[in-house]
Order: structure tokens, then sequence, then C-alpha cells
């Protein structure tokens, strides 16, 4: 690993000061466990570290008056994990974080991390872009909120400026009779990325008609995405087999994945349609239960 | 530049003295550092270093590291704790595992410098003096060792979990132990030491 110089500041604002300072030269750190592999690798040669980890106004999970959950974008995964408020509101969340590496990568790894490397495979974003999530980022001008749908930009890219600091993510506060399911695909259970990836959310009326439903696709295009086309077939429908038939085309339609030695374009796609149709299934069954959003 | 000197005397404590900087910090260099460190080969630039203390099985231990120093190197290689095992060094296989402040960390994903205050434990600390840790005995006991190299990552793991939830159920145990990889294949044994531990520390 090249060296560096590293600092470790304890306020959000020193943080953006360092990576305004140092620009280009400069990479936050959150739990390290890709950047510093990167690094490692030489895939990245930063000059100079600003460790975020120190920064405490970055960790925590909270409740907005309006009922949405924020937590710091470096809060450790497994604190996110045993949270029970988060447990019981966002479990296909925490379920989704369950599937990021092993216990021993949770305790360092961070959601604000996983979002801000932006790899196209990770488990984390297309739950939260099922989840209507925001995100919070702060720079020299001052803290904007956006929608994590336009934070994704391409493989490694993102809406974050240089010197801006992802502070927070913020969840809406789930609806009742609503229900969510991860399902990934990857070789291994523990320690291995996902080949597909999706996430759906589902939320049903009392005669079990959708009233709204989302999905999101990982490691199958440029960025994790949500797919417009399946999700408005499917709303207002009863969930027959036809239906889930037509939005699992939709979504393999929209995906654009790539062959490399994990999976094939083909098989990919193929996985996207049987996936959609399982993950809204199951999201609905939940929510028919509503014991699991 | 002088404004970026100034800059480091406005920031924290902490991170004045963990900034790398050529100037104030590198003075800290301990007299009695080896001449070349560990990867200075692999670098041209100057290196610039800082003297920490780490909190290592109840002792305290002070010693020079760069910013890219792993807990795994500075562990092995400087401190010559070598029980916690380099083997992937990448985050992939946990023969690095360690426990700090009460959770499994892959020392080989972590910073030296960002451990300075923080309870770190190796499968050294284990044992009571000459009195084995439960988890080690039954590790012993059960046979769940062939090479051995994946062992202290397992046990230390295992510790953990133990410590979080006294009574897992086998499936908490497979979670518990999956960041971690048996090339000899040992798995059932370990599952079955570490219930065969769990039990024997519930009664204890
Ligand atoms: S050596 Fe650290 S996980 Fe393999
Ligand atoms: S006993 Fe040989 S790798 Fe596990």
């Amino acid at each position: 690993m090249k060296n560096f110089e590293y600092f470790a500041p304890e306020t959000t604002e020193e943080a953006i000061r360092l990576l305004d300072e140092h620009g280009e030269a400069a990479k936050p750190l959150a739990g390290g466990t890709d950047l510093l592999i990167f690094m490692r690798d030489q895939k990245i040669t930063p000059d100079v570290i600003v460790d975020l980890k120190g920064i405490n106004a970055l960790s925590g999970i909270e409740e907005l008056p309006d009922g949405s959950v924020q937590f710091g974008s470096l809060t450790p995964m497994q604190d996110l994990a045993v949270h029970p408020m988060m447990r019981e509101r966002y479990p296909h969340f925490i379920s989704s974080i369950r599937e990021v590496g092993s216990i021993q990568v949770r305790n360092l790894a961070t959601v604000g991390g996983n979002i801000c490397n932006a790899s196209p495979a990770a488990d984390t974003p297309p739950t939260l872009l099922t989840l209507n999530a925001q995100v919070r980022l702060a720079g020299p001008r001052g803290e904007r909120v956006i929608p994590l749908r336009e934070f994704f930009v391409g493989p490694g890219q993102t809406a974050l400026e240089r010197d801006e600091v992802l502070t927070h993510v913020i969840l809406p506060s789930p609806q009742p009779r609503s229900g969510g399911c991860y399902i990934k695909l990857a070789n291994r259970q523990a320690m291995d990325i996902a080949f597909v990836g999706v996430s759906s959310y589902v939320v049903l009326d009392e005669d079990h008609t959708v009233v709204d439903a989302r999905i999101a696709l990982g490691a199958v295009a440029p960025t994790p995405l949500r797919v417009d086309a399946a999700e408005t077939i499917l709303q207002g429908q009863q969930l027959t087999k036809e239906v889930l038939s037509e939005a699992g085309e939709a979504a393999e339609a929209a995906s654009r994945p790539i062959t490399d030695h994990r999976a094939s374009v083909e098989y990919r796609r193929m996985m996207v349609k049987v996936l959609t149709r399982r993950a809204v299934l199951r999201a609905a069954e939940k929510a028919r239960n509503g014991n699991g959003r | 530049m002088a404004n970026q000197k100034e800059e480091r005397h406005v920031i924290s404590r902490r991170g004045f003295l963990k900034g790398m900087g050529t100037g104030a910090v590198a003075t800290a260099i301990l007299p009695e550092l080896p001449s070349q460190s560990v990867e200075a080969e692999e670098t041209t630039q100057e290196i610039t270093e800082a003297t920490i203390t780490l909190h290592i099985n109840g002792k305290d231990h002070k010693l020079t590291v760069e910013p890219r120093t792993t807990l795994l190197s500075a562990l092995r290689d400087r401190l010559e704790l070598t029980g916690t095992k380099q083997v992937c060094d990448r985050g992939t296989c946990g023969g690095c595992t360690v426990i700090v402040d009460g959770r499994t960390v892959y020392a080989c994903m972590t910073l030296a410098i960002d451990m300075e205050g923080k309870n770190i434990r190796t499968i050294e600390g284990l044992a009571a003096g000459d009195e084995l840790h439960p988890v080690q005995e039954a590790f012993i006991e059960k046979d769940a060792l062939m090479c051995g190299f994946c062992t202290p990552g397992f046990v230390m793991s295992v510790a953990a979990l133990l410590e979080g939830n006294p009574d897992p159920s086998l499936d908490e145990v497979k979670e518990g132990v999956s960041g971690n990889m048996c090339r000899c294949g040992t798995y059932p044994r370990v599952f079955e030491a570490a219930l065969a531990a769990a039990q024997q520390m519930r009664g204890a």
C-alpha cells in the first residue's frame, strides 16, 4: 500500500475543509472494507486519507418528527442490524445488510461507504431505493438532501462532489400493509458479491390490490436501478401469475447486465425476470401478514 | 504552505496527532525505530510516521507506525503477536480475526493508527495464564483443527459469539463463523466445539 497522510477530523466541517484543501489527492475513509483493499491493490492511491470514523455526529440512529428515521452514514452496519427499531420498521433493509460480507465486515462497514463506493452490485442500495431513501450531503456550500435515486451516476460515480460528505441516510416511515424483500444471488451465503440482486417493496389495500410497488435491481446495470416500467404494471392490480410475469419481463428489459466471471448476460437477465416475480410475491405475502415491510 | 501548516494546528488534537505531515508529527519518531520500515521498499516517497499506543490484551504497547500500517502488520511484524494469522490480507478469510471493543474485525482491514484507545484482544490474550479459554479447550476436545492455520481466527469468532449469545443455535454458530474460512474443511467440528464451549461456559 502506498503511504499517505492521515487525518482524523472530529467534525464534519473539519472533514469538508480537509477534503476541500487537498482536492483530488484526498479520499474520505469510512469503514475501510472496500477502500483499504483498493488501496492495497493500488487501484486507488490517495496521498491523503480523511478518516471519518472519529466524527461522532456521523453515527447514530434517530427518529425524525415526521416519523422517518435518519441514521448517520458512518454507523457500522452491525449497529443497524441489531437495532430494535430498525429491525421492526425496515426488516428487508436489515436483511439486505445481513447479506453484506460477514460479521467481521459488518462490524466495520458502513451504509454510507456502501452507497458512496457506488458498486453496481452493492447489497444495500437496491433496498434503500425501494424505501425511497434520501441522502444528506454536506459541503463547503452548505447542505443538500437528494433522493438516493439521483445519487448514482455510474459504476463508482456519484452525485457527491469531491469536497462533500454524505452525512446521513433518511428512510421514510413504512406504510401500513407494506412488505419488502431482497433476494441476492451469489455462489456463497457469506462473503460473496451478488451476481443479481432484486429488492421489492409492496403496499396492498384490504382487497390485496397493489397500492404501491417498488422494484430495484443490483449487479445488472452500471448503477443500482429502480424499474419504473415494472412498478407501473403492478400498480392497481391483483398479483396474478400474468401480472407478475409481465412485471418480471419489464424488469428484465430494463436490466443491462454484462458477462463477467460471475455470470453471463443471458443468465443474469433470466434471473432478473424470475427473481423480480419472486421478490414481489414474497413482499406481498409479508404485506398481507402485516409482519414485515 | 504556511497556510497548510496552520491548518494542521487548528484541527483537533486527535487530528493533529494523526496528521501525518512531515512537520511536527514526524519528529515524534521513536529513537529505537528500525532504520527502514516494513514496507519501505515499496515506495519512494518520504516516510511519515506517528507514535501510537495500542491497548492489546490488557497491556499498552507504544509503537511507531506509518498511516498505512494495518493492525495485522502491527501485531505480527512489530509486536511479535503472531497468533493472529495473515492469510489473504484482504478481508476474505478470517485468519486475522481479532476482537476490538467486543466485536470481531479483520485486523488486515483496519489501520493500526485508527485503533488507538480501543480495547484489542488477540488469541494470545484469551487464555488466563496456563488455563485455556473454554473455546480453546473445546477445539482441542472436539479435534476442531487439522493444519490449524485458520484456528486462531475461528476461536476468536466463536469466543466473541458466545460473549454476545451464550446459548446459540447451530444456525447462529454457523452465522457467527461465516466470516472465517478453513481450507482443511473442519467446519463440522468447529460447530461442535462452539456448541460444546457454549454449554460448558453456561454451566460453569
Ligand atoms: S488475512 Fe485478514 S481476512 Fe484474510
Ligand atoms: S485447519 Fe487447516 S485451514 Fe482450517
